[in-house]
């Protein structure tokens, strides 16, 4: 708590700054001008329906997919901004591996289903440099415990793992080099209920204690309600309605979200 | 007392000489003539002449017969000949529509000007072994020469090309691709992604049995993309060349060659109409089964320029190209039967270390097993 | 014997060792870049050759384009002068480039070796030629070639790593015996063939020239004379080479790499030399007056 609180006093100026972003497949698929920024230690929500450009939208934001217009800032570790369409790529995939994470909807893009969850948590540690064997077990022992798998499991390959333990493995993964950016699409989805409420509380703790910023896109209100500070509704690749997530989600303005709000049963 | 086999050299001699004399089979029996093969095993050396990249029916039918009829160990006598071979000059685009047809068909339209002409197919034929062929018989005839001759044949796609219907023949590129000089990969290493021109090549290349599972596949569902056969032309087109000093197109002569067309199901987005898609295959000699199987995986791994999701081994590029040449493949593969027993035997050291803890490990668990089971008996006693 | 007289010589209507000189130069440019960027794997149009692919091939054309009449060849496999396949590739050189060729390894100008670096030191001046027949190190965890390359161009290699961590995971040591991945003049990763990693030692600081030929995936790459050559390994779990309990049976050798050979099928086995020369070499210096014959 203590962190998350001392991160957003000193935070004068934004994390990420996102400016003009657009990206589109065909009229109204993609993304058709967004602009925000993002605060240490917050969560911004993108919800929307399939096909609202949301997905685009988070490819645009991590360095995946090249918007055809529009910057995108961060402001790094070493407190410099980085315009992340005009460093090299090799420069934008080191930010993938030590101060971003990407977790994705299915857990099997985002591990390596071929070896051991210690690699797999070791891995980011040892593209840095790490050499210590010794070291990097301890390091995987320890996030396994964070992410509440019994660190008996680090020898087991991810196929061994249930799809809930698998997420975990894969917010384990990401948070190894300790990231202050986190992109998450569908964290939950594909998961049992029980299993998603249990998530859902990792991932809050988590974001907590570790001060993380984090982009999620889900078109599941519940989630954005639980975890998310401010939210961003999306239609045909334009931002409808924004604002702090309560207020969104209880007193929604724009047609859209109203509809968005009232459909789903006991929101 | 062991003593080190020495020797090679004389077992390498004899070897040969026992290949020699197993190359030529049983004396009594005539020797083939390169002439007998060339004019009778036909289709066994055109699929030698297109593997092997190079126009020659007598050198494809030695190497068949200094192959002992192994198709790809002939193909291998080809292309390292090939290699040793002065390039002049390359020559102007084939223009198959001007071919001497020979045999010529479409199964998109029940008829077509100039005809579906048959020619000399297996098709139709029954599968039934002809034993009257062990026996030399009589020299069999052909069917009289028809009073009328052939009509001319256009191609089918180009009548389907001109309402607009099908995509032109150099695909989405269109007119930029036809003034960009086509690749070499006999001189330039093959790098991904590759463009069509590099692609096609390798596939002409490529061994027709990778390629006819390849095919296959696609027409299984592993990447469907509803294939027609628009055309397929067999026969004789003239070789031209382009001297700098002429200035004018010259004919060094005539080649056999085959031609597939498929016609494949249509693209087409948003700014664009829909239209048929289409996929290449062209050979040696006469080589159906081959330029047919071509034209499918060319289809195939057009899937990415064309937009479509490329989730099957046929269209993966990596895959097909790196795959699809046998001496590559035979190399390889037969490279196993040399000796690896400097490698084999850091395996065997590794291993015995392995399995000496393994062992260790188990006997101590066992042994504090054994003890755990004293001691409380010491404790019960006690 | 100059150029001349070797082209004059019976070869069989071929070029001086069988490629034709657009070749050589284009290989050679491809060779050059090699040196310049230790490690790296240059693309280069390979030819194909009158052995198939994945028998030497791509060592063949590095040999034929660094030789010359003055040259004096060897060739090895596993070790040995005498495997069939070296004798093959001896015979071709010797048949189309007429050069002197040599068993013994302080004799030779280029040795072109299958999978075993030789026992004795080698000195500035030789080039050692390397088949090569998988030359990308990552490709057990990366298909693809275009991932590959840009792995290699941003120094990608965690996953290198991972392999190594896994095997001390799952058998308690490094299990990588042989093409053991070694990392070039402190950039690149480079695969060194299949050699057991007992020679990888060898490689760094060498005073010779080692160039290294994939004919089959048409790759070359090298590591020019008095290289950093380092084998990944952990800080725990350093790198460390074979070693045998036994020693040579013929010349007593404890430092080299051994072959293991079945004598009998009760499980009999005795240990050799695998390098052939190395060892008749320690043979004839501890008995110089012993009759030829009787030598093994």
């Amino acid at each position: 708590m203590m962190h998350a609180e001392q991160t957003l006093m000193e935070a004068a100026t934004p994390l990420l700054q996102v400016q003009g972003i657009r990206k589109l497949y065909a009229p109204g698929k993609g993304v058709d001008g967004v602009d925000f920024d993002l605060y240490p230690g917050e969560v911004l929500g993108i919800v929307g329906e399939s096909g609202s450009g949301k997905t685009t939208l988070l490819g645009c934001l991590s360095g995946s997919v090249i918007p055809d217009q529009g910057r995108v800032l961060y402001r790094n570790r070493d407190d410099r901004e980085l315009d992340l369409y005009n460093i090299s790529e090799s420069d934008r995939r080191a930010l993938l591996r030590t101060e971003w994470g990407v977790v994705h909807q299915h857990a099997r893009d985002g591990l390596r289903m071929g070896v051991s969850a210690g690699a797999n948590i070791g891995e980011r540690l040892m593209a840095v440099g790490g050499r210590h064997y010794g070291q990097l077990r301890e390091a995987g022992e320890n996030w396994l415990r964070e992410v509440e798998i019994d660190p008996s499991r680090i020898n087991d390959t991810p196929g061994t793992f249930s799809g809930g333990m698998q997420q975990r493995l894969q917010i384990a993964r990401n948070l190894v080099t300790g990231p202050r950016l986190i992109f998450m699409d569908e964290p939950t989805g594909g998961l049992d209920v029980s299993v998603q409420a249990r998530l859902l509380d990792l991932l809050r703790n988590l974001v907590m204690d570790l001060g993380l910023a984090v982009v999620l896109v889900t078109h599941d209100l519940a989630v954005a309600r639980l975890l998310s500070h401010r939210l961003m509704v999306m239609k045909h690749g334009k931002v409808v309605e924004h604002g702090l997530t309560d207020q969104v989600l209880d007193d929604p303005r724009h047609p859209y979200t109203q509809l968005l709000v009232s459909s789903v049963l006991g929101n | 007392m062991y003593v080190a086999v020495k020797g090679g050299e004389k077992a390498i001699d004899a070897a040969h000489q026992w290949l020699a004399e197993s190359r030529r089979g049983i004396p009594e029996t005539g020797e083939l003539s390169v002439a007998q093969i060339r004019s009778q095993l036909r289709l066994a050396v055109d699929r030698v002449m297109t593997e092997g990249s190079l126009y020659d029916p007598e050198l494809a039918a030695l190497a068949l017969k200094q192959a002992s009829g192994d198709v790809v160990e002939a193909v291998f006598l080809v292309r390292a000949y090939r290699n040793t071979l002065p390039r002049f000059l390359y020559s102007c685009p084939l223009d198959t529509g001007t071919m001497a047809i020979r045999r010529r068909i479409s199964a998109t339209y029940k008829d077509v000007p100039g005809g579906q002409v048959l020619g000399p197919t297996y098709d139709y034929t029954h599968r039934l072994l002809d034993f009257t062929l062990m026996a030399n018989g009589e020299t069999p005839r052909g069917p009289e020469p028809a009073e009328q001759p052939l009509e001319p044949c256009p191609r089918v796609l180009e009548m389907l090309n001109r309402e607009g219907m099908i995509e032109g023949p150099d695909g989405e590129t269109g007119a930029a691709a036809a003034d960009r000089e086509p690749g070499d990969i006999t001189r330039d290493p093959l790098s991904y992604p590759a463009s069509r021109d590099i692609r096609l090549q390798a596939l002409a290349r490529g061994d027709e049995g990778f390629l006819l599972a390849m095919g296959y596949s696609t027409q299984r569902g592993y990447g469907r993309n509803h294939p027609f056969a628009g055309e397929i032309r067999y026969g004789e087109v003239a070789v031209e060349i382009l001297p700098e000093e002429l200035g004018f197109p010259v004919v060094i002569g005539d080649i056999e060659i085959t031609e597939c067309d498929m016609i494949n199901q249509f693209g087409g987005n948003e700014t664009e109409a829909p239209r048929f898609t289409r996929g290449y295959g062209l050979g040696f000699g006469q080589s159906e089964r081959k330029v047919m199987a071509m034209a499918l995986v060319d289809r195939a791994l057009r899937a990415r320029e064309l937009g479509e999701e490329q989730d099957t081994p046929a269209q993966d590029e990596e895959f097909v190209l790196s795959h699809c040449d046998n001496l590559d493949a035979s190399g390889f593969v037969s490279h196993l039967k040399l000796p690896h027993y400097v490698d084999f035997q850091s395996e065997l050291v590794l291993l015995r270390q392995l399995r000496q803890e393994y062992y260790q490990k188990a006997d101590k668990a066992s042994e504090k097993h054994d003890n755990a089971g004293s001691v409380s008996r010491q404790e019960s006693e006690a | 014997m100059n150029l001349q007289q070797a082209q004059s010589n019976d070869t069989g209507g071929y070029n001086f060792a069988y490629l034709d000189e657009q070749t050589k130069r284009m290989i050679r440019r491809g060779l050059l870049k090699a040196v310049a960027i230790p490690g790296y794997q240059v693309p280069f149009g390979g030819r194909e050759m009158p052995l198939p692919y994945g028998w030497g091939t791509g060592g063949m054309q590095v040999t034929a384009t660094v030789i010359g009449p003055d040259d004096t060849l060897k060739v090895i496999d596993q070790g040995a002068d005498d495997t069939t396949n070296a004798i093959s590739i001896r015979r071709f050189f010797a048949r189309t480039a007429g050069v002197k060729t040599t068993e013994v390894t302080t004799e030779a100008t280029v040795i072109q070796t299958r999978h075993r670096i030789p026992e004795t030191p080698l000195r500035s001046g030789q080039i050692l030629v390397y088949q090569v027949p998988i030359p990308e190190p990552l490709r057990f965890i990366e298909p693809r070639e275009v991932e590959t390359r840009t792995m290699h161009a941003l120094q990608e290699y965690g996953v290198m790593h991972v392999k190594l961590y896994e095997d001390i995971a799952r058998h308690g040591h490094i299990a990588t015996t042989y093409a053991y991945p070694v990392k070039v003049n402190g950039h690149y990763v480079m695969d060194p063939s299949p050699i057991p990693k007992f020679d990888n030692p060898k490689m760094d600081q060498c005073p010779a020239l080692q160039l290294f030929g994939a004919g089959r995936e048409k790759r070359i790459y090298a590591i020019p004379p008095y290289t950093r050559v380092r084998s990944l390994d952990f800080e725990d779990y350093p790198f460390e080479i074979q070693r045998w309990d036994e020693s040579c049976e013929f010349c007593g050798a404890a430092d080299s790499f051994l072959d293991e050979v079945i004598t009998d099928d009760q499980g009999g086995r005795i240990f050799v030399c695998s390098d052939t020369d190395y060892c008749r070499q320690r043979q004839q210096q501890q008995q110089p007056a012993v009759n030829e014959e009787t030598c093994p």
